[in-house]
């Protein structure tokens, strides 16, 4: 069996459209044979690798270091530490600023590293250094109502940190009433590919300021973003700095921003210039310093009438954020547009402690806001006797109560109406009746939202050289698809077979484009293509001429702000619970979604599944301990933080609506990355309920929690 | 580099390679950091992920936690020796088609586990989910397939569609070689 990567051109006109024809992944050839160079693998002359320092204290400064043993062993170039680092002039990132002082912020900072000839020689060496520390006490922990919380202004993604319509408190008096708190715990991204980079720091002259200084082989989600954020700690000029980041193994939010690891990894280089600093980042050192999903603890009060239609609701989250960088993830924002409620609360509140910097990972705030929101609407439909999915169905608002817009699409109530149908929604049962040996069986269902996240404007540009068409902007393709999918979108604008149009990303030097993050790839890079190939065609027409190139900005569809704009879904889960050892398995899951318009149906089914898959990991075990008394990360690495394996995952299927929005950009697309996290663990939550009559209300649903809650 | 290396001959994806390597070196390090073959993933390097997976002498291992000097004439084959990207194999052909992959970095890991994985249910070894450890015609359902690829684990989660694709060879090449 053959398949050839670059399949022969052809010359036949388009005779279909390329957007929403099935695709396979242009780089699954290179992928499944392991030949797509990731960063560690970009060939360099003469590698030298690092091995950092990290605090084993939480909070104190730095007293002494002994690095004699180390720099006394054969083939070590460097020990890098406050002393001798780079100064840091601009400091727009408490996380990225590194190694300026002796103190220390949380367990695992980096506050040096060891250059050598080899791997083996840095790691050794670097367990040679001896550091004596002045220790401090630490303040770790939080929770509902923690005295020493505070109310940020803005969350994540500049949605507002409080919000508030009607009379809730009167509203809560009245109907009937749900009042329950919820938590959800430490997670981390955990990309399969750890964090990597191999820096070269050229030695040009200072008197050339357009000469590339550093070269960065990273792997992120977008090298744009990345360099117009890196650049200016690192005291680079526009162009100075070079990114390249062609294949990225994994991300979900860790490779979004800049991580401190690579000012670190910097400034080795700048101290070894000319020589390549290779840096591969251990499993255990990613769970201490690239981020995490923070913790939540949330209370929800509701009251509804006899009829379950929503009146009052009051949804509160308290959250740790780091003293170095605040992060604190928009937990309760989707709350505000998501049902028909007319007297609605929502705080998020905020509690600084010496811990590491969260960072955004998958449908950060809607992943774990909607965990809470979507359990308690499954308690109301408890409390008042109604179907949890005509529950929904009688909450769905007109218009976003939020904003007072019209929705762009929202096709919740379809999403709900097929999956319902196709999973036999209407076989389910009251709680615990099903039962099969030891397990008990049921069913549990939830909605699902993430909304438009366009920012700013992105670039592309298109070129035609050798009888191909080139689309070529500093996206970033993360395993999402964006090096199939773009072509896709530019055939149809260049009126060409897509199989004529090739993709060139992940790097500097092409037209700026934001980074595969909120999940607007699709439908904000798409926006760029489809202007930059309409100019294109303008321009040269359909036989252009060898070297031809143009390229146009995206730009948000005049009247987009007048729409409220989100993806929505429905996941349907079956689970069994064994009344023996509280074990949780999921028997078979659906997830049905409205997306907009789906560029490449394979693809998109992959994300979409992939994000199922994430929401049953987290349901089922992902769970971070952080230690209060010391403020290291208990279970930091993958046989102690779990993730879903081969066997979790059985009968997983999402599908898609029809579905085109005109306000998200050109493409008709909407974001799909985030969307099939988002409801997932409280659909199997609702499920385990079913199944037991035993509510969970904290993530992840282990067995312990069902022993004791049985006794 | 510290005046204790050990020589170590190997046979990687059919070429024979001699090295003088630092004893701590896994053959995970000697593939990537010595010999630049990067087929090889490191995701953990702690036998958690089974993003190293090669087979070596026929039987898949996690080569970070197989020392070099240990598998001195071991015949090893990556994710590169099983095919080109011109030429799949019939496992990556599958792979490929069922998009059992998205950021493709345990992506050979799952490949090669899977190609030798066949090999060990048609010689009959059971799993932990097999009816009758002592029934060497194993029935490779689903669920033997998840239960013995749950060393590998995938987080864009494309379990079901590597599972997917594991079946089309297991039932395209029942008596053959993957």
């Amino acid at each position: 069996m053959t398949t050839t990567l670059e399949p022969e051109a052809t010359t036949e006109a388009a005779e279909k459209p390329a957007i929403g024809s099935d695709r396979m992944r242009v780089d699954a050839p290179l992928k499944v044979t392991g030949t797509a160079p990731y960063a560690y693998e970009q060939p360099v002359e003469e590698p030298t690798y690092l091995f950092p320092l990290v605090s084993t204290i939480t909070r104190g400064r730095i007293t002494a270091i002994d690095d004699s043993a180390a720099t006394a062993l054969p083939g070590v170039r460097l020990v890098l530490t406050h002393a001798n680092a780079p100064r840091i002039r601009v400091k727009t990132d408490g996380a990225l600023t590194i190694l300026q002082s002796p103190d220390v912020h949380h367990h695992g900072e980096f506050i040096g590293a060891v250059v050598a000839d080899s791997p083996q020689v840095a790691r050794e060496a670097a367990g040679l250094v001896r550091i004596e520390y002045d220790e401090e006490p630490a303040e770790l922990g939080f929770g509902i109502e923690h005295p020493g919380s505070f109310e940020p202004r803005r969350v994540n993604a500049f949605k507002h940190g409080s919000y508030e319509r009607g009379d809730v408190d009167t509203g809560l008096d009245e109907g009937i009433r749900v009042e329950a708190d919820y938590t959800t715990p430490m997670e981390f991204h955990s990309p399969i590919e750890p964090h990597a980079v191999t820096a070269i720091w050229h030695d040009v002259s200072a008197l050339n300021p357009r000469a590339t200084r550093l070269t960065l082989f990273d792997a992120n989600q977008g090298p744009g973003l990345l360099g117009t954020l890196l650049g200016p700690v690192l005291g680079l000029l526009p162009g100075q700095l070079e990114v390249i980041s062609p294949y990225v193994g994994g991300s979900f939010g860790t490779k979004g921003w800049p991580q401190p690891h690579l000012v670190l990894v910097a400034m080795a280089a700048k101290l070894l210039p000319g020589r390549a600093v290779k840096y591969a980042m251990t499993r255990q050192q990613m769970f201490r310093s690239t981020g995490h999903r923070p913790p939540s603890a949330q209370r929800i009060r509701l009251s509804a009438d006899a009829e379950g239609r929503l009146i009052a609701l009051d949804h509160q989250s308290w959250a740790p954020t780091a003293r170095t960088k605040v992060f604190v993830e928009q937990t309760v924002s989707a709350t505000r547009m998501m049902y028909d409620v007319p007297h609605l609360r929502t705080i998020h509140h905020a509690v600084s402690q010496d811990a590491a910097p969260g960072m955004f990972m998958r449908a950060p705030g809607e992943f774990t806001g909607m965990f809470a929101l979507e359990t308690a609407l499954d308690e109301l439909a408890v409390a008042t006797g109604i179907d949890p999915v005509e529950l929904r169905v009688r909450n769905e608002p007109e218009w976003d109560p939020e904003t007072g817009k019209p929705f762009s699409t929202r096709n919740l109530l379809a999403c709900l109406r097929e999956g319902a149908a196709r999973f036999g929604w209407a076989d389910r049962t009251p709680p615990g009746e099903q039962r099969d040996g030891e397990w008990q069986v049921g069913i549990g269902v939830a909605s699902a939202t993430y909304p438009n996240q366009h920012f700013v404007p992105n670039r592309a540009g298109i070129r035609f050289t050798e009888g191909r068409w080139s689309v070529e902007l500093q996206a970033s393709d993360i395993g999402t698809g964006a090096w199939t999918i773009l072509p896709q979108i530019a055939a149809d604008t260049l009126g060409v077979p897509v199989d004529r149009v090739d993709a060139e990303i992940g790097r500097t030097g092409l037209p700026w484009a934001i980074m595969a993050g909120g999940s607007v790839g699709t439908y904000d890079w798409g926006d760029a293509v489809i202007a930059a190939a309409t100019k294109f065609r303008r321009k040269h027409g359909d036989s252009p001429k060898e070297g031809a190139f143009e390229t146009a900005a995206g730009r948000l569809p005049r009247g987009a702000r007048g729409y409220s704009r989100h993806s929505f879904g429905a996941h349907f889960a079956q689970v069994r619970v064994s009344t023996v050892t509280g074990e949780v398995r999921v028997d078979r899951m659906l997830g049905v979604f409205a997306a907009g318009r789906i560029i490449n149906p394979r693809t998109a089914r992959s994300q979409l599944i992939g994000g199922m898959t994430m929401g049953l990991s987290a349901a089922l075990h992902e769970e971070g301990y952080l230690d209060e008394r010391f403020g290291h990360v208990v279970n930091g690495d993958l046989a102690g933080y779990h993730v879903a394996a081969h066997a979790d995952v059985v009968g997983l299927e999402a599908i898609t609506v029809e579905e085109h929005d005109p306000w998200f950009g050109r493409t008709g697309a909407k974001g799909i990355g985030e969307l099939g996290i988002v409801g997932a663990p409280a659909a199997i939550g609702n499920a385990i309920f079913n199944a037991t009559g035993v509510r969970l209300r904290d993530l992840p649903f282990t067995p312990d929690r069902l022993l004791t809650a049985w006794g | 580099m510290t005046g204790h290396e050990v020589g170590v001959r190997l046979t990687v994806d059919g070429t024979e390679r001699q090295l003088d390597l630092d004893p701590r070196v896994t053959v995970l390090d000697a593939l990537r950091d010595e010999l630049g073959v990067t087929s090889v993933k490191k995701g953990c390097d702690h036998g958690q992920c089974g993003a190293c997976t090669v087979i070596a002498d026929g039987r898949r291992i996690v080569s970070c936690l197989a020392l070099a000097a240990s598998y001195d004439g071991a015949v090893v084959t990556t994710a590169a020796g099983l095919g080109t990207a011109d030429r799949l194999g019939p496992m990556q052909q599958a792979f490929a088609e069922r998009d059992a992959l998205q950021c493709g970095y345990c992506t050979p890991g799952q490949v090669c586990s899977a190609v030798a994985m066949l090999e060990e249910a048609r010689a009959g070894m059971p799993s932990h989910v097999s009816p009758d450890v002592r029934d060497t015609d194993v029935d490779l359902t689903d669920a033997e397939v998840r239960e013995r690829m749950s060393g590998n684990l995938c987080r864009c989660g494309a379990y079901v569609n590597i599972v997917a694709a594991i079946q089309d060879v297991a039932r395209a090449t029942e008596g053959g070689a993957a």
